[in-house]
């Protein structure tokens, strides 16, 4: 699970180090990803066609919400921001609700289900798949922020909007971009978690909870940082399932969040300058 | 505002409060449904933490998403207090008040001194970690059975026992609440939270550097509006005299934010307004789609309340109460008549 946190405090991260929104329907992508696929996935397609429909979908979607609710208020208030991904995720909840009802979904393991087992531990492929999965997005991402055009240009506007545009980025561009990437990355990990998960329409808040927390812990300011805080935060919740009881497992995580967000607001690996990629 | 424009205002506001105390206490005798008294006592409820909502966004510009929570922590320390320890009713209600406001405090002091998201992060994480407690707490909270046979409040020795007693009960403590928010947003509180608040046209930097502390004002302003869900919280427990962790959830959290954002933020009418229509139009739905809609429940709902508070944000950021000063500049743009409106 805490992988699964740490692509949602990523695409929390790319949105706001860009746009200052805190997207509240970052966890509602993840959701769509795993409603989509396993809908095209029990209409006969394979498995690949699946993930990879639903994937653009929701980049669409993604597009299409920065598009239509958070471009026409931008520059409004933080409040009014927040309130407007809460409007937006309560309607894609809904929507999805008439879709699909409230059951649980799931696919088949991706490749097979034959535990794998390293020296006496014996993993489960999904979850490996999963792990690795995340760690190649995390790397993926942190490539093309450091080595492409794009991505540096995205950076630029990151740190320093108004420089940015100065020289000719078009910051606004990279709002739109940010909103389809993060919503993409959603969708991916959406698909991937669904073997595991068996995730449902309400699954969406609590997810961009999670992430959040994840990303507050990494310190915002750096792709490392939200990975380890996503696995922290993941670790945490087992431990705490198994010591305390399972029916606690949400809040002690949410008990972390608050506890770093009193003593270490800037997160426990993040800078002095947080807030950027 | 200029000095001269001041006791027009306050007639105006005076004549306006009048009138609504009529409207309320007259509804009761045009009808003798209870269900329309069991919607208005619920549109009281709700108003009374939309007010303390409303102080928060509009004057402290700090989304919280923990109302819910604090309206079940005001629910449950009645009903544990008075039905576990015997306690008077009246006692109960005013002890859930600070619990409330303290642990308002302890979230609020550490992190209003940060930036503007932090809090709604940090009250949706404590939302969920106070409904998981109302849940799993089961030897004290009943879990999802909940606890029943919570005792009716009384007023020397006259117990309240039905729905119209509830009605005046509720309305009378709206009514109180109102009068103290509209006094806190006069007051020096008030002031100096207009001064950082961008919607009237304020700065934060140019308010601290004039001494005002904003994070002190948010803080007691969030702490404010904790107590006011706290109470409405203790009056829902001692009307319906059983309670569940179902109404303390985040959607109910959520629900609370957009009748503020439809009345309009930083309204306090905005916030009864706002109750109003959004109890209406949820008992609307109830009556109309399961007849309109095969097989539909509550998604339709659902969606309906994150349209209505997309296409608000989107054309009338000041909600309802403003209202009629778009028509007019609306009107006046038409009539091809050049005249600045004042929002």
């Amino acid at each position: 699970m805490g992988s699964i946190y740490a692509i949602v405090g990523i695409g929390f991260m790319i949105i706001y180090s860009v746009t200052r929104v805190v997207n509240f329907a970052q966890g509602e992508f993840l959701m769509l990803g795993g409603m989509l696929s396993t809908t095209f996935h029990l209409n006969g397609f394979p498995l690949g066609i699946s993930i990879l429909l639903s994937v653009v979908i929701a980049t669409l979607l993604g597009m299409f919400f920065y598009q239509t609710i958070i471009y026409p208020i931008r520059g409004a208030p933080a409040f009014a921001l927040i309130l407007m991904t809460f409007g937006g995720s309560i309607m894609i909840r809904g929507i999805a609700m008439l879709c699909w009802g409230t059951d649980p979904r799931s696919l088949p393991y991706f490749f097979g289900a034959n535990p794998i087992r390293i020296s006496g531990a014996i993993l489960n492929p999904q979850a490996v798949w999963v792990i690795v999965s995340t760690f190649l997005m995390a790397v993926g991402i942190f490539l093309f922020f450091r080595f492409t055009i794009h991505g540096k240009a995205f950076l630029a506007s990151a740190t320093n909007a108004f420089l940015a545009t100065l020289m000719g980025i078009k910051t606004e561009r990279m709002g739109l971009f940010s909103f389809a990437l993060a919503a993409c990355l959603g969708a991916l990990a959406g698909a991937i978690m669904t073997p595991l998960t068996f995730p449902h329409v309400g699954i969406g808040i609590h997810l961009s909870v999670k992430g959040f927390t994840a990303a507050l812990i990494g310190g915002l300011n750096r792709i490392e940082g939200v990975v380890a805080g996503g696995l922290a935060l993941g670790v945490l919740e087992s431990l705490g399932a198994g010591f305390v009881s399972s029916g606690y497992k949400d809040a002690i995580a949410l008990v972390v969040l608050l506890v770093v967000l009193t003593f270490r607001h800037q997160g426990l690996l993040g800078g002095a300058e947080a807030g950027r990629v | 505002m200029t000095l001269r424009g001041i006791p027009e205002t306050n007639r105006l506001r005076r004549g306006a409060i009048t009138l609504f105390v009529i409207l309320v206490s007259g509804l009761p005798l045009a009808t003798k449904s209870t269900y329309y008294l069991t919607i208005g006592n619920f549109i009281g409820l709700y108003a009374i933490v939309a007010l303390g909502l409303a102080l928060l966004i509009g004057y402290a510009g700090q989304v919280s998403m923990a109302q819910a929570a604090f309206f079940g922590i005001g629910a449950y320390a009645s009903a544990i207090l008075t039905t576990k320890y015997g306690f008077n009713p009246w006692l109960a209600l005013i002890i859930g008040l600070p619990l409330g406001a303290s642990i308002a405090g302890i979230i609020g002091i550490p992190l209003l001194k940060l930036e503007g998201h932090v809090l709604a992060v940090a009250t949706l994480a404590l939302s969920i970690v106070i409904y998981t407690f109302f849940v799993q707490l089961r030897p004290i909270t009943g879990g999802y059975d909940g606890i029943g046979g919570i005792p009716r409040l009384s007023i020397g020795g006259f117990v309240l026992s039905s729905d119209l007693h509830y009605y005046y009960l509720i309305w009378t403590f709206v009514l109180i609440i109102f009068l103290l928010s509209s006094n806190i947003v006069n007051s020096r509180v008030g002031r100096a939270l207009r001064s950082i608040h961008p919607f009237f046209g304020g700065s934060e930097i140019a308010a601290q550097s004039l001494g005002v502390s904003p994070a002190k004002y948010k803080v007691q302003i969030f702490m404010v509006s904790a107590i006011y869900a706290s109470l409405s919280g203790s009056l829902y427990a001692h009307w319906m005299t059983f309670i569940n962790p179902e109404p303390f959830g985040i959607f109910i959290s959520i629900l609370m934010l957009i009748m503020v954002t439809i009345g309009g933020m930083g309204s306090l009418w905005g916030a009864i307004i706002g109750a109003c229509v959004i109890i209406l139009v949820g008992e609307l739905f109830r009556e109309l789609v399961p007849r309109l809609v095969q097989g539909a429940a509550g998604e339709i709902e659902i969606i309906a309340y994150g349209l209505i508070l997309v296409l608000i944000l989107l054309f009338m950021p000041r909600g309802l109460v403003s209202a009629p000063a778009l028509f007019k500049g609306w009107a006046a743009k038409t009539m091809g008549r050049v005249r600045r409106v004042s929002p």
